[in-house]
């Protein structure tokens, strides 16, 4: 074998991005296809002005046979090319690159921002009775079944009518940027939290810890240097679908706080009917997730040397 | 024999809302608590959804221009909002809604996550390596977004939101029982019934759809809870049920704009989802836990 154990994973994971991603392009054009109606009506939606549906049987090549148009379909979306907004009458790839980055700036400083409270969470009650660990425990379930929209607006009542502390709405510099990150991060923090929690009490209770506390280590430095790292395999096996939840997050959050991004150019895109940007929207946060859980598979390695040998 | 076992290892990504639970159990001891309180809230839910007006005389739909805003007090428990309309009524109307929606998409996800969970289990490999490989694609959709794409096609709605949701949920339902059916296909009395000369629809009907199918209540039961969390997110998008619809998501949305003078309309419906959702995962997480005990 060339590849290692290591190598052969990634490639098995890669093979399955793959297949994911053509069967994702294949499903929305059958999903298109199969649709009652004409291809040129379901893309122009309750638009018409002169030449549109002409344009769009041109550059979807709808006069040729099907499979021609399934080929050339997948060929185009594999290059990149989503296709022309008929409703703001822009490339979607235009419309998605100008709006992208505050949405990546809100999802990444909520991720980090969860991660970083279900860690503090969980390292400090693991394996602790009392009230410290019922409160965060209860504190954890109502934010993991809270909606993130209720979230945001209990912090936009609290922290912008009353306190006046953050901007109503908007995405100037960092202030705009707490609630709304604060709002999506606290769901995935109480999951993560809980997730997190269990782990470490199972690991609390393998015999290496006692051997760790025979050497004489303190409490903190058990938890942080061993004990968390074998709590984090479960909870790497949720990353996955928690990077998806930021991003579906996302499109709420922005709504709520009334912040430009993708998640208002999707829902935009949705209410006015306009498919080639939906299409490109999901379609690039399915590759997000398969390229999220690709990168997983590898941290897992990291954190799990007995993996390797496998 | 570990083959049958490692579907489970897959479950992965989607497997998210049930791991929730089992860690929140451990905050209470006496689960038969727990157990009581949640039964106790979703059957006083159900009384709601079903007969909304024994508990107010007031229209959800009806405003008084005049009692706009009013902050809750003994005549309008929760308040009223900037048509007038009563919340406290509104929110025990949304009950149906959520309710509703939320059953409805979590029985598309049991149904053909079930059907195709069998296929997958019982027939050929290539069967199920296609069944496997559509539960990859359909799951690595972010839920809101396969919604959204569902709704540009579809339009919106409350049926399409439901159908929305329980095609999401279809992998979660599809892969427990493909996995449950590898073991029970391969479990000795099985073999045994086959040996007795039993046919193979008997085997199926009597033996192996009984033991494949117990594990289904209770992971439904967990994701009620989050079908009705993404149902209600949807709402709010403004793409299911419009306004004035007394549904929780919508009169979310709609309080945002009163927001700095009224704080009840955004509190109380908000509350309501919380409130239903923690029910129903925490039920679902007992059920859970009793039924790991039962069936080791």
């Amino acid at each position: 074998m060339i590849f290692g154990p290591l190598g052969r994973r990634i490639l098995s994971r890669l093979g399955t991005s793959l297949v994911v991603a053509w069967g994702s392009v294949t499903a929305a054009f059958l999903a298109l296809h199969a649709l009652p109606g004409r291809i040129e009506d379901i893309l122009a939606g309750d638009l018409d002005y002169p030449g549109l549906r002409e344009a769009i049987a041109a550059e979807w090549g709808l006069g040729r046979s099907l499979p021609e148009q399934y080929l050339d379909f997948v060929a185009r979306i594999a290059s990149g090319d989503f296709g022309v907004s008929y409703v703001l009458r822009q490339p979607v790839a235009q419309i998605v690159g100008s709006q992208i980055l505050p949405t990546v700036q809100l999802a990444t400083t909520a991720g980090a921002l969860a991660l970083a409270l279900a860690v503090l969470a969980a390292t400090l009650t693991a394996g602790r009775g009392g009230a410290a660990r019922s409160v965060a425990s209860t504190i954890e379930l109502t934010c993991a079944s809270a909606p993130v929209f209720w979230i945001g607006i209990l912090l936009l009542m609290a922290f912008s009518f009353s306190l006046r502390w953050f901007p109503v709405s908007g995405a100037g510099g960092w202030k705009a940027l707490v609630l709304p990150s604060a709002a999506l991060a606290l769901p995935t923090a109480g999951l993560l939290a809980q997730v997190l929690r269990e782990a470490m009490e199972k690991t609390l209770e393998q015999p290496f810890i006692v051997t760790v506390r025979a050497r004489g280590l303190g409490e903190g430095l058990i938890r942080l240097r061993h004990v968390l790292r074998h709590a984090a395999l479960p909870a790497v096996t949720l990353g996955g679908w928690l990077i998806g939840g930021l991003l579906g997050g996302a499109v709420i959050t922005e709504k709520v706080f009334g912040r430009p991004g993708l998640g208002t150019v999707t829902l935009n895109a949705v209410l006015t009917h306009d498919v080639p940007v939906v299409l490109a929207v999901v379609l690039l946060a399915a590759f997000i997730h398969v390229a999220a859980s690709t990168l997983l598979d590898i941290v897992y390695v990291v954190i799990d040397p007995r993996l390797k040998a496998q | 024999m570990t083959d049958t076992l490692r579907p489970l290892a897959g479950f992965g990504g989607s497997e998210g809302p049930a791991v929730r639970l089992r860690a929140f159990s451990n905050l209470l001891p006496r689960a038969r608590l727990t157990i009581l309180a949640a039964t106790a809230f979703i059957v006083a839910l159900v009384i709601m959804a079903a007969a909304p007006h024994l508990f107010t005389h007031y229209d959800p739909l009806a405003g008084d221009m005049l009692a706009a805003l009013k902050a809750p007090s003994a005549d309008h428990l929760f308040g009223t909002d900037r048509l007038g309309r009563d919340v406290f009524a509104r929110t025990l109307h949304g009950a149906r809604y959520s309710l509703s929606i939320g059953l409805g998409s979590a029985a598309i996800s049991v149904v053909f996550g079930v059907l195709l969970g069998l296929l997958a289990g019982l027939r050929s490999r290539l069967l199920d390596e296609a069944i496997c490989r559509l539960f990859d694609v359909i799951s690595s959709f972010p839920g809101v977004l396969l919604a959204l794409l569902v709704v540009t096609f579809l339009g919106a709605g409350m049926e399409n939101i439901a159908i929305a949701v329980g095609i999401a949920g279809v992998p979660k339902f599809g892969r427990v029982v493909r996995a449950q059916t590898r073991l029970v296909r391969d479990a000795d009395y099985v073999t045994h019934a086959a040996i007795y000369g039993q046919s193979r629809f008997g085997i199926f009907a009597r033996h192996l759809l009984p033991n494949v199918l117990t594990a289904v209540p209770v992971v439904a039961t967990v994701y009620v809870g989050t079908t009705i969390l993404a149902v209600s997110g949807l709402s709010f998008l403004g793409l299911g049920p419009q306004p004035p619809t007394p549904e929780w998501g919508v009169m979310l949305a709609e309080s945002r704009d009163v927001l700095r003078v009224a704080w009840w309309p955004g509190v109380f419906p908000g509350a309501a989802i919380t409130l239903t959702v923690i029910s129903f995962t925490a039920l679902g997480n007992a059920l859970q836990r009793r039924f790991e005990r039962r069936v080791p």
